[in-house]
């Protein structure tokens, strides 16, 4: 029973980071415009954009 | 609908005025360095290539710094410099790129409406938040019930109640906040069994994990909390998209007027500064701001979204005028007579807040099921307690049994049950071109029973149609053409896009408010306006169409008659609510005779013309004390107060604000097709909510006796609200698959690219 102590950390971290990855996305903006999102992904010029403006 | 194709710079004259530099200048977010930002509202683009174009064209300016659209709030974000190279930028030349690249129409919309959705950002964390403790506690519940005993149960559980905690402050506090505000004024919802279990059940279950307890509830508190969270963003997440959308359509009201100082020293005002007194000038083209009197000039005014009327109104000197109306033909200036706040808007407004019709007394189907349920449930529970306590004796157990009773009859299922239902048709109807403003407006629809259409604008589009096209000759219709492409007259827009071709050149072109066009060719005098002035003759007939003459030195050459034009799929439409037994009429502010014709092609038996605001209101309120569940169709400011009056209203995005503001739906396309579909739309979703229903309250008829009877273990309430909340949202999903209807709207979208294909 004594990799629980490794085990369940282990397994908390990896959901935690999994938390702060979605929390990230949303603050980035990524869900602002998903429609425009799905139609960008199809136009040619690969300059990268920052969503949030300046 | 025509794809965003360039090179359609002839648009620009139909799509009305641009916005002016000072409304612009007066809306920009100054961001420092010579740096301003300028949102713009672009309800017709839907597409990628639309963000391709109108981003390309922008950021091919040298003053645009950068531009982004945003397809799902139809909105453009530019970012411009107030000066390139010593020059001032005019941030016109922005919306007029974007209305040249596209042929799409471009404006401002209202600041007050913008304040970001901080609550759908906070909804969302509480999802993710809930959804990571609910996933970890769930593993952590499941090695328990595969075996894990004595001290690593116990550690097990008190990792899950250090996870549950945070998660149900921070999940929770929409739900304890919601249910601590209706207990205070005395009454009960959902929320109030929902706080109460999730409450209870962490506190026994952190009582039980102490006592080295077999069963913790956990899992179950915070899965629970997880579902309902996603019911509740769902919800608001609806209302949001159909908030953003209507906001960001055509404002009508001016922001601002160019008020007349006392040297004449012109200075543009925000409407809310001008005083009754004050000077204003009113250019061709321009909506009046605030009501007034015509100190000097003269022009025909478009009152049809003020009162209904469809013909322009002709004023000179000393007239009256109110806001809301266009000017078409000449410049005025107007003395105010009134602030904004007190203008015809305002007794419009009364006139609203007196309009309290069904609607108000109306409660959201699951406010209702609520007000059975929560004493049910809290009634259960308490029995559960006494009868197991009283009859068995152990106290202990009888608490645990009402938990397990709480946390199985929590209205999980019935939560999702409404919001998805309801998303789900939202989101149909928003890709067909109809915005809804709330869950209970579909509700209120599925029950109408009789619906009621304005005349101007909402029957008909609001644009006269020439019906004599046929008898005229080609080069009299081409001269009619070159005069008329001098005026902004809705017949003389008309007669100019009839026409294609080459137009004769017409010198001294002179435009007469109140009579119509003269010029000169080849020496002779041409006119063309009303009879009286073309042929100078004092006869005034009159017809229930309008009437244009084209004259040489007085004598009559043509004469041009013209209707408005009825909406596309209006026939059509009303075919279908015939099918469906629905019953229809016609009030409007319009002449009885142009009603009576338009009532007897669209086969509509009821019909009233002549009526002021609140004469819409009363015959609305007529046929609701009559028994019947009435919706209102509008569009004008006159429509308003009715639109609040019925139990349910819709009206087209060309509406006025306020129209708009009133009315539950709001449709984008020209085709009344939408009126039947949003009907049939809202009638399935009231079906599927009730077979919701139905479907959640078996399943608690099913697990309560489980409960009641002690058997229910955190494994079988885990199982049993996951299955509940799934088959719930399967059952909702169904309405994707429901086709009914769709085609029409998306036929009637395409007919108008070819306006030519339809015959009335």
């Amino acid at each position: 029973m004594n990799m629980l102590i490794y085990l369940i950390p282990v397994a908390l971290f990896l959901g935690a980071l999994g938390l702060g990855a979605f929390l990230w996305s949303l603050r980035s903006g990524q869900y602002e415009d998903l429609d425009g999102a799905a139609w960008r992904i199809l136009s040619d010029d690969n300059k990268p954009d920052d969503p949030r403006g300046h | 609908m025509s794809c965003c194709a360039p090179g359609t710079e002839g648009a620009l004259d139909l799509l009305g005025a641009l916005p002016s530099t000072e409304e612009l200048l007066l809306s920009a977010r100054d961001l420092g360095n010579g740096m301003k930002q300028t949102d713009l509202g672009v309800p017709d683009v839907y597409c990628g290539a639309c963000i391709a174009t109108i981003e390309k064209a922008l950021g091919a300016m040298p003053a645009v710094e950068k531009a982004r659209v945003n397809l799902s709030t139809k909105r453009v974000s530019v970012l411009w410099h107030e000066s390139v190279d010593g020059e001032t930028t005019d941030p016109v030349e922005i919306v007029r790129t974007i209305v040249t690249s596209t042929g799409y129409s471009a404006h401002l919309f209202n600041d007050a409406e913008e304040a970001a959705d901080a609550l759908k950002s906070q909804l969302l964390r509480g999802v993710a938040v809930c959804g990571f403790a609910a996933a970890n506690i769930m593993l952590l519940s499941v090695s328990v019930w595969s075996g894990a005993d004595a001290s690593t149960r116990d550690m097990f559980h008190w990792i899950s109640a250090m996870i549950a905690a945070p998660a149900l402050i921070y999940g929770g506090r929409f739900f304890y906040q919601s249910a601590w505000n209706v207990i205070r004024r005395g009454r009960t919802n959902m929320d109030v069994p929902i706080a109460l279990a999730i409450t209870l059940s962490y506190g026994v279950s952190l009582w039980e994990t102490m006592h080295h307890g077999h069963h913790a509830w956990f899992d179950a508190t915070v899965s629970l909390l997880f579902f309902l969270l996603i019911g509740r963003t769902l919800d608001h997440i609806m209302r949001e998209r159909a908030r953003a959308s209507i906001s960001g359509l055509a404002r009508l009201s001016p922001r601002g007027a160019m008020v007349l100082g006392a040297d004449d020293v012109r200075e543009y005002r925000p409407v809310s500064d001008i005083r009754p007194g004050d000077r204003i000038a009113i250019a061709a083209g321009e909506r009046i701001p605030v009501d007034g009197i015509v100190e000097s000039g003269a022009s025909d005014l478009d009152v049809s979204i003020v009162n209904g009327e469809s013909a322009p109104h002709p004023v000179t000197k000393g007239a009256s005028v109110q806001a809301g109306m266009l000017s078409l033909t000449g410049s005025l200036v107007l003395q105010a007579t009134a602030a904004a706040r007190d203008s015809f808007l305002s007794e419009i407004m009364s006139l609203m807040e007196a309009a309290e019709g069904s609607r108000a007394g109306y409660r959201r189907l699951a406010d209702r099921v609520a007000q059975f349920y929560s004493p049910a449930v809290h009634l259960l529970a308490i029995t559960a307690f006494l009868s197991w306590g009283l009859l068995g004796g152990d106290w202990k157990q009888a608490m645990l049994i009402s938990i397990a009773v709480l946390i199985i009859t929590c209205p999980c299922a019935l939560g999702l049950a409404v919001p998805v239902v309801q998303v789900v048709a939202a989101g149909r109807l928003f890709r067909n071109g109809i915005m809804v403003k709330d869950g209970s407006a579909m509700e209120r629809l599925a029950e109408v029973e009789m619906i009621v259409f304005d005349k101007t604008g909402t029957l008909t589009v609001g644009r006269p149609r020439l019906l004599n096209g046929g008898e005229i000759d080609a080069s009299h219709l081409s001269m009619a053409a070159g005069l008329a492409a001098h005026s902004r007259h809705p017949l003389s827009q008309t007669l100019y896009t009839r026409h294609t071709g080459s137009v004769p050149f017409f010198e001294g072109v002179e435009e007469r408010p109140g009579e119509g066009l003269q010029g000169f060719s080849g020496g002779r005098t041409y006119r063309l306006g009303s009879r009286r002035f073309a042929c100078d003759q004092n006869s005034a007939g009159a017809s229930a169409s309008s009437e244009v003459v084209l004259s040489v030195d007085g004598a009559e050459l043509a004469a041009f008659r013209f209707e408005d034009r009825a909406r596309s799929g209006a026939e059509a439409a009303m075919r279908e609510l015939l099918s469906k037994n629905m019953s229809t009429a016609i009030l409007s502010g319009d002449r009885a005779a142009v009603v009576e014709r338009l009532a007897k092609r669209l086969s509509i038996d009821a019909w009233q013309s002549d009526l002021s605001p609140r004469g819409k209101t009363d015959a609305v309120s007529a046929f609701a004390e009559g028994g019947r569940k009435v919706m209102m169709v509008g569009d004008g400011i006159n429509d308003a107060p009715a639109l609040r009056a019925a139990h349910v209203s819709m009206a087209p995005a060309t509406a006025a604000d306020i129209g708009r503001q009133a009315a539950d739906f709001v449709f984008m396309h020209e085709s009344l097709a939408a009126v039947p579909f949003a009907h049939e739309m809202s009638r399935r979703a009231g079906t599927l909510i009730r077979q919701n229903f139905g479907l959640a309250i078996g399943y608690n008829v099913i697990a309560v006796p489980i409960a009641l009877a002690g058997y229910a273990t955190p494994l079988i309430a885990a199982v049993a609200m996951s299955t509940s909340s799934l088959i719930v949202v399967a059952n909702a999903l169904r309405l994707n698959h429901v086709r009914a209807g769709e085609r029409a709207v998306a036929q009637d979208a395409e007919l108008e690219i070819s306006p030519g294909a339809r015959t009335a």
